[in-house]
């Protein structure tokens, strides 16, 4: 299969090379080139895009390159005018000259995605091989292709291509979504392994390959002298954060060893590039004219790319979080504030030619609490989806282009001596450095790192692009051995991602390190964890010790009392850190008691009791199947929100879109009726009037069986308003109008209530994005079967409650448990995490459970009750006596029974003043009737006033 | 080496002391040196309030709790071996230890340090966490930011959690198995300086 795969990979590839090929007799006669030039100048549109970089000063193909970079310019210029000269009107043109720069990069990018689609295919052969083996591979094969098709290799990893736009999308979202607490528990070890083990790496290996070429084993070819040999240990001893992330991520070792092989190859960077530049300006000056001051130098300026890059890196992460404290108003742009900081952080940085990668680090690590909590649900799912994806295919295509350039027979120099002992020494050295390391450091760690631990750092030193783009860089006039060390690089590169990339898996298990569990904290762990923070500190301050845990205090109160008032949000700022893990967790355990234990819930409490609630849906089976249809796909969204970033995104995504293409199923076969009725309304508002529709039906219910006169005169009230509103003469309709109009009198209660408690309505603005693929949809279709099951339902009234409980508030709502869910599951969803948990929880202990008589259920199913089951407690206001209870239902239940009086007038005084606005805002109508201010009040707390509803509603819209 | 053992030995039962908790002479003669800075009256005992005086605790949202949890039941005071005793719970596990059963489990076993935390929890010293003190120390920590509802809905929700005998009370045996998945070692640590 994966045969076929990669053939079918080789024709797209063959296909999207052709063009190449087929561009210059297009363009030759008009402009004059030789068909050579110009395949070469159309070939190389990858370098088009980033300036190479002054310093790259190439010999061999790289300056034919940049000389065919030339004339491309001036062919383009020259274009325009050319199509004239061709005489009349062509009704095809070819513009590839024209599309060409994007074309080619679009069409890598599609190789590189669609490969990644070929190799997971098969899941056997992906447990045993890694992604990017496979990708060097692919690359291997493309560059041959395109070799053989061109008789040069035209594509390679460029440096500057790889510096400014590849590396930084994996670095920041390495950085952004780094555990940060883990990061700084394991500081001291990564701090040390990053400086100390790679200038170890380095010297040792500079050192010994320059004893090998005086010892005669490195060939007399290989014109090196020790700076020369210094600078490539230098660029070959830093462990690679691509390359690493590739390979760790797959293979799942406990969180410690990750953070410290991951966090060691970010933060050795600093260490790279200070003794890369200092020995390029070694190897400039000559090693003769080096003093001894320009050493001292070496150091102050790691000092300076190291300290300066982490301060630029935390100045924006500042500036980063106190943007996004302002950004209430502009929800959608949100995300692209983080990519832009995040992204200047690390340009700043080259900028002063600062250590980048940790600048950016930094930054992401700096940010990511701050913004993360002052950012909507949404932008947050927007920035972690979009950065993953940028990283992907970054990473895809960082190993594709290593595989291809390695196809290139003029960067070649062969020197077996050179690359075996390369080989040997960096495996060597790493392995003693990590012992010895390891050795002063377990005298000072809580948990020392065992022999196990030791072996899987050793075999995971890495190396990959940054060394190969960094010894791509060289220049050839100073650096002769240029082309034998680009060799080497690509034989390491190539040997520790396949080869070890390869074993580590197998080594690990062998092993058997210890495994990382992608299981989520529970509510007693986040607890006793923070207990466990408390008693640290306090035993620390009693033992009179200043240690980790003393300073960490510090910094948390340092955090609480002035950062934290400076970057979050008044709203944010009050949280507490532990309720909002309480709330992920209840979420979390809700989603998924639904989802398995739907049936149970079903038989246990929710069983749909009224016939027409159960006609409502009529292919619904349980709850899950219910809430499926009904959105439960943003649900999983709030889940994929939780997920340990880095695992199973792609899984994850594509379970979200399976779920979101099923929504509202039932819903759009209407929606040719009534979309054109209705400006395409936000996700929220559709949802709450949703809400609303469901409520009303189940107040329908008891309202029929009690009142069914009265019930009858307002729907032939409906029926004339319906039918002048809309040309739709059908029944269905009308009555949907109906539901619509009566519900803002009851709902508007509970999201006051909502508001008061919680007095959180920015996170409701969640408005911008809306991550459903689903078309917008007009908010009043209903189920074809529901009106059917409608007319029926008064005479099925024995399975309605007895006239004398619906009066009671609670009664109405639990007697039919169905639309109770479904305004819990809307709640859930549209809205985040705080109003809806908060609320059906707080309701839950504010009252002494009057719907249903608390019996002992299974904690699962109780917690699930609080989804369901006590909804309508939440009318009354949290802590209020039951007294109050029944009063406020009371005021609940006059509403709908005086409104269709009141609403009569209303409407025929709304005819008059034009069907248009009416059908713009079906709710406005009942909200006017101030008979009841406060109920009044509440629905104008509640429903979309047009002022501020249209807005909100046409932001996605524009999009 | 052998000023320092001079001053051990000044300190009744020192050894005994490090042969018990594995603390080495330096950490022995530190923690008495802090022992008798926080031991304002000199009278070779401490009291609820000696504690008070270091400063860093009474930013410490939960520090009441845990400077009880320093006292047996029914005991006003601690003195220096007990007071050593129970920092001895926060040293790291030795993991080359050799672990033979006969000895009693050292101070910082995993279960010890667990057994700890626990008491802090534990108040009244009844073997188990109610539902008011578990609310107590999550008020503490949570502070003014949460309300009683939000807090009683966490403590409820904890104790679901962890009550496997359903007394609505967490016991040790509960509140071990609830952490069981949790680095105790890890987390519960702390380094003594040499």
């Amino acid at each position: 299969m994966l045969l076929l795969g990669l053939t079918l990979l080789l024709t797209a590839a063959a296909a999207a090379d052709l063009p190449d090929t087929g561009a210059p007799p297009l363009l030759g006669p008009g402009l004059g080139f030789s068909p050579s030039v110009s395949a070469s100048a159309s070939a190389p549109p990858l370098l088009l895009l980033p300036q190479p970089r002054p310093e790259y000063g190439a010999p061999g193909v790289a300056l034919a390159r940049s000389a065919a970079e030339e004339p491309a310019v001036p062919a383009e210029e020259e274009e325009g005018p050319h199509h004239h000269h061709g005489g009349g009107y062509r009704v095809v043109q070819w513009e590839w000259s024209y599309v060409q720069t994007p074309y080619i990069i679009a069409i890598w990018l599609l190789v590189a995605s669609v490969a990644k689609i070929l190799f997971h295919f098969s899941q056997r052969f992906t447990t045993v091989v890694p992604e990017s083996c496979m990708l060097i591979l692919l690359g291997l094969v493309l560059g041959g292709v395109v070799l053989i098709a061109n008789k040069k290799q035209l594509y390679q990893l460029e440096p500057a291509l790889f510096f400014l736009f590849l590396l930084p999308t994996i670095v920041g979202d390495a950085g952004y979504f780094m555990p940060a607490r883990l990061f700084f528990d394991n500081l001291g070890a990564i701090l040390t392994y990053a400086v100390v083990g790679t200038l170890w790496n380095a010297f040792c290996t500079g050192f010994c390959l320059y004893a090998a070429k005086l010892l005669g084993v490195i060939d007399e070819r290989v014109q090196a002298d020790l700076m020369d040999f210094l600078l490539f240990g230098a660029l070959i001893s830093a462990v690679d954060p691509v390359a690493v992330l590739a390979v760790f991520e797959e293979v799942h070792v406990n969180d410690t060893l990750f953070i410290i092989v991951f966090g060691e190859s970010l933060v050795n960077d600093a260490v790279t590039v200070v003794l890369y530049k200092v020995y390029i300006s070694f190897v400039e000056v000559g090693v003769e004219n080096v003093q001894t001051a320009d050493y001292f130098k070496g150091v102050a300026s790691f000092l300076i790319v190291s300290i300066g890059g982490t301060l630029v890196g935390l100045v924006f992460a500042v500036i980063l979080g106190f943007i996004t404290r302002f950004t209430k108003k502009v929800r959608i742009i949100e995300p692209l504030f983080v990519f832009l900081m995040v992204y200047l952080a690390y340009l700043t940085a080259e900028l002063f030619s600062l250590s980048a990668i940790l600048s950016m680090t930094f930054c992401g690590i700096g940010a990511n609490k701050y913004v993360e909590a002052n950012i909507s649900q949404k932008s947050r799912t927007t920035v972690k989806y979009t950065m993953k994806t940028l990283a992907s295919i970054a990473e895809t295509i960082i190993f594709i282009f290593l595989g291809i350039s390695a196809v290139d027979k003029s960067k070649w120099a062969w020197d077996t001596g050179l690359v075996s002992c390369t080989l040997v020494f960096i495996f060597v050295f790493r392995a003693a450095g990590v012992i010895g390391q390891t050795w002063v450091l377990n005298r000072f760690r809580l948990v020392p790192l065992d022999k196990i631990d030791q072996v899987v750092m050793s075999y995971g030193g890495l190396r990959g692009a940054v060394a190969f783009a960094l010894v791509v860089l060289l220049d050839g006039e100073q650096v002769k051995a240029k082309d034998y060390f680009v060799a080497t690089t690509i034989v390491v590169v190539f040997f520790t991602v396949m080869f070890q990339g390869l074993t580590i898996k197998p080594l690990v298990d062998w092993l058997k390190v210890p495994r990382s569990t992608s299981r989520k904290p529970t509510i007693n762990e986040e607890i006793h964890e923070r207990a466990f923070d408390h008693i640290l500190t306090a035993v620390e301050d009693i033992a009179g010790l200043q240690g980790y845990h003393h300073w960490r205090d510090k910094w948390e109160q340092f955090d609480k009392n002035y950062l934290s008032k400076l970057l979050l949000r008044k709203s944010v700022y009050r949280k507490s850190e532990l309720w909002e893990a309480y709330q992920k967790i209840n979420i979390r355990d809700a989603i998924s008691v639904i989802d398995q234990g739907g049936n149970v819930l079903t038989s246990a409490r929710l069983s749909l009791p009224s016939m027409a609630s159960r006609a409502s849906f009529p292919e619904v089976t349980n709850v899950t199947n219910y809430l499926r249809e009904n959105g439960s796909g943003v649900c999983l969204d709030l889940q994929v929100i939780d997920n340990v970033p880095g695992a199973k995104v792609e899984e994850d995504t594509e379970t979200h879109h399976v779920l979101a293409e099923n929504l509202y199923k039932p819903r759009r076969r209407y929606q040719s009726h009534y979309s054109r009725h209705f400006m395409p309304l936000g996700e929220k508002e559709r949802q709450d009037r949703e809400v609303f529709q469901r409520n009303m039906k189940s107040r329908m219910e008891t309202f029929k069986s009690t009142r069914h006169k009265r019930h009858k005169k307002e729907r032939s009230l409906k029926k004339r308003r319906g039918s002048d509103a809309k040309e739709d003469g059908s029944d269905k309709p009308r009555r949907n109008v109906s539901w619509q109009d009566k519900n803002p009198v009851v709902v508007p209660v509970e999201s006051e209530e909502e508001k008061g408690e919680h007095s959180d309505p920015e996170k409701e603005e969640d408005v911008g994005i809306t991550f459903v693929a689903r078309k917008a949809e007009t908010p009043k279709q209903r189920p074809k079967s529901v009106p059917a099951a409608l007319d029926g339902s008064p005479l099925a009234s024995p399975s309605s409650p007895p006239s004398g409980d619906s009066h009671l508030p609670w009664k109405g709502s639990v007697g039919s448990p169905p639309p109770c869910v479904s305004v819990e599951a809307n709640k859930i969803i549209p809205v985040d995490l705080q109003q809806a948990w908060n609320q059906s929880i707080s309701s839950l202990e504010s009252i002494s459970s009057p719907p249903v008589p608390a019996e002992p259920v299974h904690p699962r199913v109780s917690a699930l009750s609080r989804l369901g089951g006590p909804r309508p407690a939440s009318y009354t206001p949290p802590g209020s006596t039951a007294g109050s209870t029944s009063s406020i239902g009371a005021q609940v239940l006059q509403g709908p029974f005086c409104f269709p009086e009141r609403n009569k007038k209303e409407e025929e005084e709304e005819e008059e003043e034009g069907g248009a606005v009416q059908e713009m805002q079906p709710l406005m109508s009942s909200l006017r009737p101030p008979g009841n201010p406060c109920v009044y009040l509440r629905s104008l707390v509640m429903a979309p006033s047009p002022g501020s509803g249209e807005p909100h509603s046409r932001g996605p819209t524009q999009l | 080496m052998g000023s320092s053992n001079s001053s051990v030995n000044n300190i009744p039962n020192a050894q005994e002391l490090m042969q018990e908790t594995g603390f080495s002479a330096a950490h022995i003669l530190r923690l008495h040196e802090r022992f008798e800075f926080l031991d304002k009256h000199k009278c070779g005992q401490l009291r609820p309030q000696d504690f008070g005086a270091v400063q860093e605790l009474a930013l410490n949202p939960i520090g009441d709790s845990i400077i009880s949890a320093f006292f047996s039941p029914g005991q006003e005071t601690v003195d220096f071996a007990s007071f050593v005793r129970i920092l001895a719970h926060f040293r790291p596990t030795d993991r080359n230890q050799s672990r033979d059963g006969a000895q009693q489990e050292p101070a910082n076993s995993s279960i010890r340090k667990l057994k700890f935390a626990f008491q802090m929890y534990d108040q009244d010293r009844d073997g188990k966490i109610s539902r008011a003190e578990l609310l107590q120390v999550l008020r503490a920590m949570l502070g003014i930011q949460v309300t009683e509802e939000q807090l009683q809905s966490i403590a409820e929700r904890a104790i679901q959690e962890a009550d496997l005998d359903r007394d609505d009370a967490i016991s040790f045996d509960e509140f071990r198995k609830s952490l069981e998945k949790v680095d105790i070692d890890h987390k519960m640590s702390i380094r003594f300086l040499r």
